[in-house]
């Protein structure tokens, strides 16, 4: 019998497969299922803070325009008694899941303000999650911003919550840092407790007939995988952090190469909506076979076996292997 | 026992009591009472209890007669049961009232008294509509304040309950039913104290009951009809005592005493006045004022005014009285007298002759207060003078000049009772600035947090874009009676800057008063920008003037335009009503109660603007001397006619009530064609045309709300003095490529809602948010654009006959009827109306339903209706709510006579005529623009052959035979109308063959009134009435429409299909039979933005909400299958289009688990109805007539049962 629990932030969890945030984990039943069909965690839905704001302030526009204007028509809605605007819908979920299955329940929160995110990240807590998973995403479009002054932002806001929160942190980035390695390094410091690597966001697309810009965003695939095992491989060992893997991870193969690389969990989304739920299983079973074929007795023991500096050849993570790549691919082809 | 002071307004007030000591409300929504059937509904959604522990059930009714008819049923089936109305919503309620009065039935109608649509429609207040249901049988009960509105509201019911005489409990609409006052509460043990349950048990003992039956309503004949009216009497004569009983056991509880006629005055008075209703507030003041200061005058306040007890009027007036004036709210044309009037009259003449009086007064009467005509003290000093004539004016009326009957009253406008002790605030706003929604809460704030009374009012504009609103805010030591608009201010608000440009902003302002104004312009600066006679005033009455950036503020605050919670705190902050910090606390505080459920975000960012406002406010050094060489811009221009000039332009500035009586027109008939002299300048961006980018293809002109962006095609020579800012570029016709293009807006009409840049398809390939038409500010573009409209104008509109009317870039060359209209900016219905003006227009008779288009389309002072160069236009009328399809075919019946009398005359003339001309008029073909206009030109040579005819039967065609060019009725009106309250007729009308054609503009509510549910109201979205959403599905009226066989049906969205638009438009005019349009459109009351309207529209018809439809039954005739469906099966989720509106937003954010069960149920529908009209479009024609007879048939079978 082949061992594959898995200790992430601190969590002894029964296996490496985690669901990311998605619609699908926006439904109690379906994360019952995601635990039927071996889910080791669950990571909810990101809680938007921005998406909150701007719903405030449609909802504060939509219900007051044209009102107080007009002597027949004062207003145009009825007074109801009370709106779910807060986080309040999104904590009341989090309890019931915790309330519906026994594998751990990790809230997710992507936010934009230091107050925002201090208040939910408190909620979050108290609402019973087992860890808080923090999505930064931020685009500078100031020429004037500096890379410091950004990976201060990070570093800042991790702080902070830290200070506001005791459940383990996860702080899940994008991969686009001057130095990833440095603003990892301050992130572990500022108190995350694991980083997740990456995420990843809609973006722009042109529509040509109505010369208009549309949100684009396709699923992952197998090799959306590799930015991932590069950048975990490149760190593991180097900082006292957890990682997770998370874009890519839709076959077991992809789950044994995260592990190696030195991801503590592998997340997935895409695979899910694309194959449905019982795909977990799959990849589960999937997964035992592969370890047993190769004589593995545990998750563990591979956990790192392929970061760089477990590899012979260290280099291999580093720009010339690209170019090796290139040059090898051209002539092969 | 001491009881809670609350500050709110007389529909509240009432409401809260109505709510407590019913069963069962059946409601229907009419200014100015809508609001008391809302919070009922609203209440009962959010389960609050009756005080026997039930909920009550609230329902929306189809019209005020199904609502009256309703609460009959509930009455007879033992409910306690109430409704609220007001106007010609109690006249639709009449049948009923005497049934419900004929069968002793305990009950309260609670009126906010409104004048009744006579020569014109008024939403204000007056007492014409509560004296029409005198004759009902029913009590009616007169409240004066919102105190007393809760007070006889809840006597009102205790006193029904006993005497079984039902009441009708009135107050004086937007007077009372909107003004906001601080008052004390009824508490819970005050109703159960004063409703004995023993007649509550007898009430339901005598409903009807299986198991111990009776019958009621029999129909009785000559024998014993008679001694059975009689038969009640014993009730009404008891009923006055009953009241007076509840009266004294409330005053016991309260310490309110109240009398079936209070009097108020010197107790030797020797004249007085008597009246009802709002007016008694400023007459108490007054006549307080008066005796103070030694004068023997009093006043009666008719409480009871039905069943008149006369002993306890006489009872009630001093001995001493000789004179009295009686004051009716209301005029009786051709009576005697008005009504109270001649009760007081009959009242002393009947105790004259019985001897109880020896000597009889002098007694005069009234009128006063029509349609809330303001009521002040110093009219109230008037009329006592007149009474202390020798000879007083009898039938006088006060308030207005009457130049010709010479009925009014002189009075001395200066006399004032303003108690020096009360702050008297007037702030004017923009509509959409929010400042009278931060009035109320002020209001609140002094009322609850202060010892002070408090009193707020609001005049809001006719207008729905762009709107003025005047906030009137009174607070001091003492209780408030001044129920009248303050005219002298010792605070002035100005919110808005560019209002200073346009009124007197500093009229009211009396001597030292303080002056807050919101400008862009710093305290160094802004001298300088004040028109001379505000500088004046300033200087004059020693003005202590302040100013602030509150735009600046807010967009730093990020509050947009909303300076509301900004204006605010300067308030408090100058007027010192409470300490800052105290003030500053408890703004805040407001705001949280306010906006809290709206989210964390919105109180904080309106927290911070109330943190920088201090920091903004400065206090302007105000020079000595007079500096500016402008003053007030005229309110229109001078070249406009003098009708304008005098009239209608004193009513733009405000000055209405100076017009005297021989300035109005005497049967309500106006000009049409008048808003294009109101330039208002609401716009702050407008579209600039770009020829290098614009493709003509008209799209703009034709979903432009306000008819101010249009397109002419011209001969060059027209060029030749054109401003150098003018725009031309060639036509992207074929055909008239030797002639010129332009597309102009009208800068100064122009509300900026932007549509006209959201449907542009054609954009810049340097820079794409850059199109045919782009948004700019207005105010650099305003005098070159304007100089360029008006050169536009100057050009000749391109010749009907050459247009192909099939294509959207060709109707934009058609000139517009209707332009320039008071709708929101956006609106969704008046593109369509405009398309029909410019299609049919110079031949069109428009009966409009009372609605949205009844007021954007026919509310003074200016009205879009217009007329062409040949001053032919639509001739546009509206009768009433409910009978507008009746209406409409009135019109066409008429026409029809009309026609074949000169057809007849004719035929009876054609030796004189001539056969040729006669003939070719006969079977002139007027199914195309040519033939139209060649059958102008023959009924023009016709008329110059009659006119020479000395012959009586010449004489008689002359003045019919305009009717020979054909004539294109037109009814139009909203979901409200058509789906409810006018379906009944709309179904005659659909029914009878004749060639009407109706536009149904459903914006799925009966936004009027502000957002109603009716019953075209989707499934799953919120309206007022449907606060928890409405669970059935919308009412399909195209498919019963379709079931006659004989109406064209038409389903219409611009927005989604213009070409489709304009082909059932002409489809429809051009079916000889009646045609029905529905067309989609967008709405304020939706909820988002409306500069999506269109958008919307598309995501409407692409989830199939909205089937794109005509239905012609001329095809039946070449065998054809007359219903084509135009729009495509379902391919979008309907919640992609549903959930960017807050109607059904909302729902999801307050009760998620409904919003999802009702949308799911939504969507079925959609899959449903479009599964029905696929098979009934893919039939063959006589399958399908077949199947419309089994659905009619099951319909009529449905109805029956």
């Amino acid at each position: 019998m082949v061992e594959l629990t898995t200790n992430y932030l601190g969590i002894k969890l029964k296996n490496p497969l985690v669901v990311s945030p998605s619609p699908l984990c926006d439904n109690i039943d379906n994360i019952k299922r995601m635990e039927e069909r071996g889910a080791s965690a669950v990571v909810l839905h990101s809680l938007f803070e921005e998406q909150i704001t701007l719903l405030s302030n449609e909802l504060d526009n939509n219900l007051s325009y044209g009102t107080e204007s007009f002597a027949e028509a004062i207003t145009y809605f009825p007074e109801l008694s009370d709106f779910r605007m807060g986080p309040e819908a999104y904590l009341e979920h989090i309890h019931k899941a915790k309330q519906s299955v026994s594998i751990p329940i990790m809230g997710s929160l992507n936010g934009v303000s230091k107050g925002g995110w201090i208040e939910y990240a408190k909620k979050i807590q108290q609402a019973g999650a087992d860890a808080l998973e923090l999505n930064i995403y931020f685009i500078p479009t100031d020429p004037n911003m500096t890379s410091d002054y950004v990976s201060n932002m990070y570093v800042d806001l991790v702080k902070e919550i830290r200070k506001e929160v005791t459940i383990p942190l996860a702080v899940k980035i994008g991969p686009y840092f001057s130095s990833l390695p440095n603003v990892a390094k301050r992130l572990a410091e500022a108190g995350a407790n694991a980083l997740v690597f990456f995420n990843r966001f809609y973006q722009p697309d042109f529509d040509l007939d109505n010369l208009e810009v549309t949100p684009h965003i396709n699923l992952s695939s197998s090799n959306t995988l590799l930015l991932r095992l590069r950048w975990v491989a490149i760190l593991y060992g180097k900082i006292n952090i957890d990682f997770a893997i998370t874009g890519g991870v839709h076959t077991a193969e992809d789950v044994v190469k995260s592990m190696m690389a030195g991801a503590k969990v592998a997340m997935m989304t895409s695979a899910l909506l694309k194959y449905g739920i019982p795909h977990l299983s799959t990849i589960l079973k999937k997964l035992e076979q592969w370890l047993a074929e190769h004589e593995y007795d545990s998750i563990e023991v591979m956990q790192g076996s392929m970061s760089q500096k477990s590899v012979t050849e260290p280099t291999a993570f580093e720009r010339a292997n690209y170019m090796h790549a290139l040059t090898r691919y051209t002539a092969g082809s | 026992m001491s009881r809670p002071m609350h500050t709110l307004d007389g529909n509240e007030a009432v409401a809260t009591i109505a709510y407590q000591v019913n069963d069962v409300a059946a409601i229907y929504p009419i200014t100015p009472s809508s609001p008391m059937g809302e919070f009922m509904d609203q209440w009962a959604a959010e389960g609050r209890k009756n005080m026997w522990g039930n909920i009550p059930q609230v329902v929306e009714m189809q019209s005020e007669a199904g609502a009256a008819g309703a609460v009959h049923g509930a009455l007879q089936a033992g409910a306690l049961t109430t409704t609220f109305t007001a106007s010609q919503g109690l006249m639709l309620m009449l049948p009923n009232m005497y049934k419900i009065a004929g069968e002793l039935t305990p009950t309260v109608f609670h009126v906010s008294a409104r004048s009744l649509a006579i020569h014109a429609l008024s939403i204000f207040g007056d007492h014409s509509d509560v004296m029409a249901a005198r004759t009902t049988g029913f009590a009616l009960l007169a409240s004066a304040s919102v105190q007393e509105a809760m007070d006889f509201a809840l006597i009102a019911q205790s006193a029904t309950l006993k005497s079984r005489v039902p009441f009708l409990h009135f107050f004086d609409g937007f007077r009372t039913s909107h003004e906001v006052v601080k008052i004390e509460m009824l508490t819970d043990e005050d109703i159960r104290t004063m409703i004995d349950e023993e007649y509550v048990r007898a009430h339901r003992e005598r409903a009807l009951n299986p198991d111990k039956p009776v019958i009621r309503g029999t129909a009785q004949n000559p024998d014993v009809y008679f001694q059975g009216r009689e038969a009640c009497n014993p009730y009404y004569l008891a009923c006055p005592t009953i009241v007076q009983e509840y009266m004294d056991r409330f005053a016991r509880i309260t310490g309110r005493q109240y009398h079936l006629f209070d009097y108020i005055g010197a107790p030797d008075a020797e004249q007085i006045l008597i009246l009802m209703g709002s007016g008694c507030e400023a007459v108490t003041e007054t006549i307080e004022y008066l005796v103070n200061r030694g004068e023997k005058v009093g006043a009666i306040k008719v409480r009871l005014y039905r069943p008149f007890d006369t002993k306890a009027l006489l009872k009630a007036i001093p001995t001493s009285v000789k004179k009295i004036a009686v004051l009716d709210r209301c005029k009786e044309s051709g009576a005697p007298g008005e009504p109270l009037y001649l009760d007081i009259v009959n009242a002393f003449n009947e105790a004259y002759s019985n001897g109880d009086i020896q000597v009889m007064p002098k007694i005069i009467g009234g009128r006063y207060g029509l349609s809330s005509k303001e009521f002040t003290p110093a009219m109230i000093k008037g009329v006592l003078d007149e009474l202390s004539k020798d000879k007083p004016k009898n039938h006088f009326t006060v308030g207005i000049k009457d130049d010709v009957a010479n009925t009014s009253i002189d009075y001395d406008p200066n006399f004032s009772t303003e108690d020096p002790s009360v702050v008297r605030a007037v702030f004017y706003g923009l509509g959409s600035d929010g400042t009278v929604g931060a009035n109320k809460n002020s209001i609140k704030i002094i009322g609850e947090d202060t010892p002070n009374y408090a009193q707020g009012y609001f005049v809001y504009d006719s207008k729905k874009s762009g709107s003025m609103t005047v906030s009137h805010l009174r607070f001091g030591p003492k209780e408030i009676h001044s129920n009248y608009l303050i005219t002298r201010a010792n605070f002035v608000a100005c919110h808005q800057f560019s209002f200073i440009e346009k009124y007197d902003i500093l009229k009211l302002a009396e001597n030292n008063a303080i002056f807050l104004l919101n400008t862009p312009y710093g305290p160094d600066e802004v001298w300088n920008y004040l028109p001379r006679t505000t500088q004046k005033r300033i200087i004059d009455k020693k003005i202590k003037f302040y100013v602030i950036d509150a735009v600046k503020v807010a967009r730093e605050a990020g509050m947009g335009g909303r300076i509301n919670t900004i204006m605010q705190t300067c308030f408090f902050a100058i007027s010192g009503i409470l300490p800052r910090e105290e003030a500053i606390q408890a703004i805040k505080e407001s705001i949280k109660k306010t906006y809290g459920k709206r989210g964390e975000t919105i109180v904080q960012k309106n927290w911070q603007a109330v943190d920088m406002t201090l920091d903004h406010l400065y206090e302007v050094k105000v020079p000595e001397q007079v500096t500016s060489s402008f003053d007030f811009a005229p309110p229109v221009p001078e070249e406009a006619p003098d009708f304008v000039k005098n009239i209608l332009g004193k009513i733009i500035t405000g000055e209405g009530d100076e017009l005297s009586v021989s300035q109005l027109p005497a049967d309500g008939t106006f000009p049409t064609g008048t808003t294009k002299w109101e330039k208002r300048n609401i716009g702050l961006e407008i579209p600039v045309w770009d020829p290098e980018v614009c493709i003509q293809c008209g799209k703009c002109v034709m979903v432009c709300p306000h008819a101010v962006i249009r397109a002419k095609i011209y001969d060059p020579k027209y060029l030749e003095k054109a401003p150098p800012t003018f725009k031309s570029t060639e036509p992207k016709w074929k055909e008239f490529k030797h002639l010129r293009y332009t597309l102009q807006v009208s800068p100064e009409d122009c509300t900026g809602c932007g549509l006209c840049y959201e449907v542009c398809i054609a954009k810049s390939k340097k820079e794409v948010k850059n199109r045919g038409v782009t948004m700019q500010l207005q105010a650099p573009l305003r005098e070159t654009e304007r100089e360029n409209w008006n050169f536009f104008e100057s050009i000749p509109y391109f010749n009907r006959s050459e247009v192909n009317l099939n294509l959207v870039k060709d109707i934009q060359l058609l000139q517009p009827l209707f332009e320039f209209s008071g709708a929101c900016a956006g609106c969704g219905e008046t593109p369509y109306v405009k398309l029909m003006s410019q299609l049919f227009g110079d031949r069109a008779l428009v009966a409009n339903a009372t609605g949205c288009s009844s007021i954007y389309g026919g509310n003074l002072p200016t009205t879009p209706w217009t007329t062409n160069a040949e001053g032919k236009g639509p001739a546009w009328c509206n009768s009433l709510f409910e009978d507008n399809a009746e209406f409409g075919m009135g019109m066409r019946v008429a026409i029809d006579t009309q026609l074949s009398y000169a057809q007849y005359l004719l035929k009876q003339l054609e030796t004189h005529i001539g056969t040729e001309l006669v003939t070719s008029i006969l079977t002139a073909d007027q199914t195309t623009e040519e033939g139209i206009q060649n059958q102008r030109k023959r009924i023009s040579i016709l008329k110059q052959k009659l006119s020479s005819l000395n012959n009586p039967q010449a004489k008689e065609l002359l003045y019919v035979a305009d009717v020979l060019v054909k004539r294109s009725v037109w009814v139009l009106g909203g979901d409200g109308w058509a789906y409810d309250i006018g379906y009944g007729g709309l179904d005659h009308v659909i029914a009878s063959n004749r060639d009407i054609n109706i536009l149904v503009m459903d914006t799925e509510v009966y936004s009027n009134t502000g957002g109603q549910c009716s019953k075209a109201t989707p499934r799953a979205a919120v309206a007022k009435f449907a606060a928890g959403g409405k669970p059935a599905p919308k009412k399909d009226l195209a498919l019963m429409a379709m079931t006659y066989g004989t109406c064209y049906v038409a389903k219409v969205a611009m927005g989604a299909n213009d070409a489709q638009t304009i082909k059932a438009f002409r489809e429809a005019e051009a079916y000889p039979g009646p045609s029905l349009i529905i067309a989609y459109c967008h709405c304020i009351a939706h909820g988002y933005n409306l500069i999506m309207g269109l958008e919307q529209q598309k995501k409407a018809v692409a989830t199939g909400h909205w089937q794109l439809m005509r239905f012609n039954p001329a095809l039946l005739n070449e065998g054809k299958n007359p219903l084509q469906l135009d729009s495509k099966a379902p391919s979008l989720a309907l919640q992609e289009y549903v959930y960017n509106e807050t109607r059904y937003k909302m729902l999801s954010l307050s009760n998620p688990t409904v919003a999802k069960m009702l949308l799911d149920e939504a969507q079925k529908d959609i899959r449903m109805r479009w599964k029905l009209y696929e098979y009934l479009a893919s039939m063959s024609c006589d399958e399908l007539q077949s199947e419309m007879k089994n659905i009619q048939s099951a319909v009529t079978e449905n109805q029956t049962q």
